[in-house]
């Protein structure tokens, strides 16, 4: 029985755990505002746990990681951006379209100048940004190259974390091949993105939902668990952030019980105290129910759910130490008997 | 803990209502990162608008939540402005000074306005074999920008039509917030270079491609794509990028136009924000982004504010009180209340925290806050609670 549980982490200590241990690239999604960085970086941390090597990823141009990790904007390159007590480490890595495709071109072209003349042109502006598909195709093949990367006969990185784009494009973005090989039939791009689309569809895949207990959120996520398995993609945890704390899920509230509490507390007992608190505990209750038929909906998508507390230090360094204890104790966590 | 705030200058209040009544406001741009209550707060606005101050408005929505959406009456993605039928004057409003305002709403249809933009410059036949194009198809369906394209033009068809009081406008979801100020600029840096003038000059003869034009650059250039991309890519390329030749300059001239639409002092811009870092850190860069491009910024609306109703009670103290009281055993139900009231108050400083921040970064930004609703919003009287909810920000509670 695994102990590792935070003391606020709430129920969720059983049942499938958060990922198969072979899956070795994590690809997070979730509507905008889900905390969907936070949790990929926080599940980065958790998996370089045990002396383990891991790569964060964005490709949002956003540099959420610098601003989580509280660093200088980063570059195009791996770099470590945080070292574990227990010899794990996190390197991250935020991909730019443009850097990728000349890149690219370098590797498979040898373009260096050319590519300069390519911009000139406004080529490069052209395939990143309006030609369809190209940009995520160079996203992806990056992520792909990073996962596949082997130094004798070794993975470089024992796990990937992708901080993906928002459920409303995931679908979009991770299927790059059916676009692409519409358009284009043969040439480099097609098997670049057959390449990708390979790896999105293999075992070693997981596409992880984050979502809140708020309406949109749900809705919009499970529509895109829905759209990921008609496109074969494989379908990983559910991971809700930010739960209310489970307190005064039966209570009847009534003022005479405050007043006796407040006094025998010490603390002021008038009218407008009682009632105040009596309404902010009534306005919980009805956060709570829309909680619950909420978790009961995503219970439904019969993936493994994971559920982080709502935390006062949340966008701190120590707020995602809390959320990667979390996430920890979901990847080892015993099935429920 | 939170800071002292009584110290700092008070932070200019937002007066939604001075904008939204004003007959000068023309345009009302919501924007911000995603997943803040932009939809929500525009059809709030718009429907406070047309109850309120009684003007002819038009809520232009991008990807309303199902519900929303027949809150609104929008069955459909139908692109075109539907009367929301169950709007009523506000209260005590007196209807011989203010005839009651009408609301009308609409949902982007992205594929549609594109297909709508074609027809509009080219004839049908051209259009036809635009329309097969298996890059127009692409584009118009798929292309992450088109989207911000789209909802640009159909903001200036909206505003050219000039049969609307006052149009709201939710932004899209877009990878960053600043896409749609960006399109029109990046489509115009696009036609204007030379990438599509040597896609248009390639020539078929004796069955093979060949360019005309010898340079250097050039000549690495269509090597360069047509090794990259294939040479049936290319075709289909050209072919697009030559129907589309007709109808590019009437395009960027249009969106150019509705990018001056945005600095004219008919529009106002509110960044809606959560406050929350990645919000406010987005709604800071936005707010400095509309400066440099002369956008009017109107104000930060910051929704879901934690609302205290027990204001006496410090969070020290309930915590502190909560514990001893759970200890008891006799007094659960306060003790509970307490610990809910301290996480509470905590959230709420914490929030400030984040104003603050804004404030400091963006100084003399007038703020307004929106309390954080218990269920979501989809109907009509909710939305009106959003209205009434909007308070200009004075800095305390």
């Amino acid at each position: 029985m695994a102990r590792r549980n935070h003391p606020q982490a709430p129920a969720g200590q059983c049942g499938p755990a958060l990922a198969d241990p072979a899956t070795r690239l994590h690809v997070v999604t979730g509507k905008g505002g889900t905390g969907k960085s936070t949790v990929s970086a926080a599940l980065a941390l958790a998996l370089a746990a045990d002396g383990r090597r891991t790569l964060l990823v964005e490709v949002e141009g956003r540099q959420s990681i610098a601003q989580l990790f509280e660093l200088e904007p980063l570059p195009y390159q791996e770099l470590p951006i945080a070292r574990l007590d227990c010899g794990g480490t996190v390197l991250a890595l935020a991909i730019d379209a443009e850097a990728a495709l000349l890149e690219y071109l370098d590797l498979f072209y040898r373009l260096g100048v050319a590519g300069r003349a390519l911009r000139k042109v406004g080529a490069i502006d052209f395939a990143t940004t309006i030609a369809p598909g190209v940009r995520d195709v160079l996203l992806t093949g990056k992520v792909k190259e990073a996962v596949t990367r082997a130094v004798d006969g070794r993975w470089v990185y024992d796990a990937v974390v992708l901080d993906a784009p928002p459920t409303g494009r995931i679908g979009r973005f991770l299927n790059v091949t059916a676009e692409t090989a519409r358009l284009a039939k043969i040439g480099p791009i097609k098997s670049q993105s057959e390449g990708v689309a390979a790896l999105l569809r293999s075992p070693r895949t997981a596409v992880h939902l984050v979502t809140r207990l708020e309406e949109m959120p749900v809705q919009e996520g499970t529509d895109a668990m829905a759209e990921l398995k008609r496109l074969g993609l494989p379908a990983g945890a559910i991971i809700v952030n930010n739960a209310w704390p489970p307190v005064l899920t039966e209570a009847r509230i009534s003022n005479a019980e405050i007043r006796r509490g407040l006094a025998a507390a010490g603390l002021p007992s008038d009218r407008k105290t009682v009632t105040g608190l009596a309404r902010e505990g009534r306005e919980h209750q009805t956060r709570l129910a829309v909680e619950s038929r909420l978790r009961a909906e995503l219970r439904t998508a019969d993936r493994p759910v994971v559920e982080l507390p709502s935390l006062p230090h949340s966008g701190t360094r120590t707020g995602l130490e809390v959320l990667a204890t979390c996430l920890r104790a979901a990847l080892h966590r015993p099935e429920a008997s | 803990m939170s800071a002292d705030h009584s110290a700092s200058r008070p932070p200019l209040r937002l007066e939604t209502d001075a904008i939204l009544g004003d007959p000068q406001t023309k345009i009302i741009v919501c924007c911000g990162s995603g997943g803040v209550g932009k939809t929500t707060t525009a059809a709030a606005l718009a429907l406070r608008a047309a109850e309120l101050h009684g003007r002819r408005t038009v809520v232009l929505t991008i990807d309303p939540a199902r519900r929303l959406a027949q809150s609104l009456g929008l069955t459909e993605l139908d692109n075109t402005p539907r009367q929301v039928k169950e709007i009523e004057p506000a209260p005590g409003t007196d209807r011989a000074a203010l005839p009651p305002g009408e609301l009308h709403a609409m949902m982007l249809d992205m594929k549609r306005t594109f297909d709508e933009v074609v027809l509009a410059h080219t004839d049908p036949r051209k259009a036809a074999e635009i329309f097969a194009n298996p890059f127009y198809q692409a584009m118009s369906a798929t292309f992450s920008g088109t989207q911000e394209y789209m909802a640009m033009e159909k903001l200036g068809q909206l505003r050219s039509a000039d049969e609307w009081d006052l149009i709201v406008v939710d932004t899209p979801p877009s990878r960053s917030a600043l896409d749609f100020l960006d399109a029109p600029v990046r489509l115009a840096r696009f036609l204007d270079g030379k990438m599509l003038r040597l896609l248009l000059a390639p020539t078929r003869a004796g069955g093979h491609r060949v360019f005309s034009l010898v340079s250097a650059s050039f000549g690495i250039f269509s090597k360069a794509v047509t090794r990259v991309l294939g040479a049936q890519l290319l075709t289909d390329l050209s072919g697009f990028v030559g129907a589309l030749d007709s109808l590019f300059g009437g395009f960027r001239e249009r969106a150019e136009r509705t990018y001056r639409v945005l600095q004219a002092r008919e529009t106002v811009f509110l960044v809606v924000a959560a406050p929350e870092p990645d919000a406010i850190r987005e709604a800071v860069y936005f707010a400095g982004r509309l400066a440099q491009d002369d956008m009017p910024l109107g104000g930060l609306l910051l929704n879901r504010v934690a609302t205290v109703t027990a204001d006496e009670i410090s969070a020290v103290d309930a915590r502190k009180a909560a514990e001893s009281l759970t200890a008891l055993d006799d007094f659960t139900l306060t003790g509970e209340l307490l610990g809910l009231h301290a996480s509470l108050v905590e959230q709420r400083d914490r929030q400030l925290a984040m104003t603050e921040r804004f404030l400091a970064a963006c100084p003399g930004v007038p703020v307004a806050r929106i309390a954080a609703q218990p269920t979501d919003i989809h109907d009509l009287e909710g939305l009106r609670a959003i209205g009434a909810a909007l308070v200009p920000h004075t800095g305390s509670r």
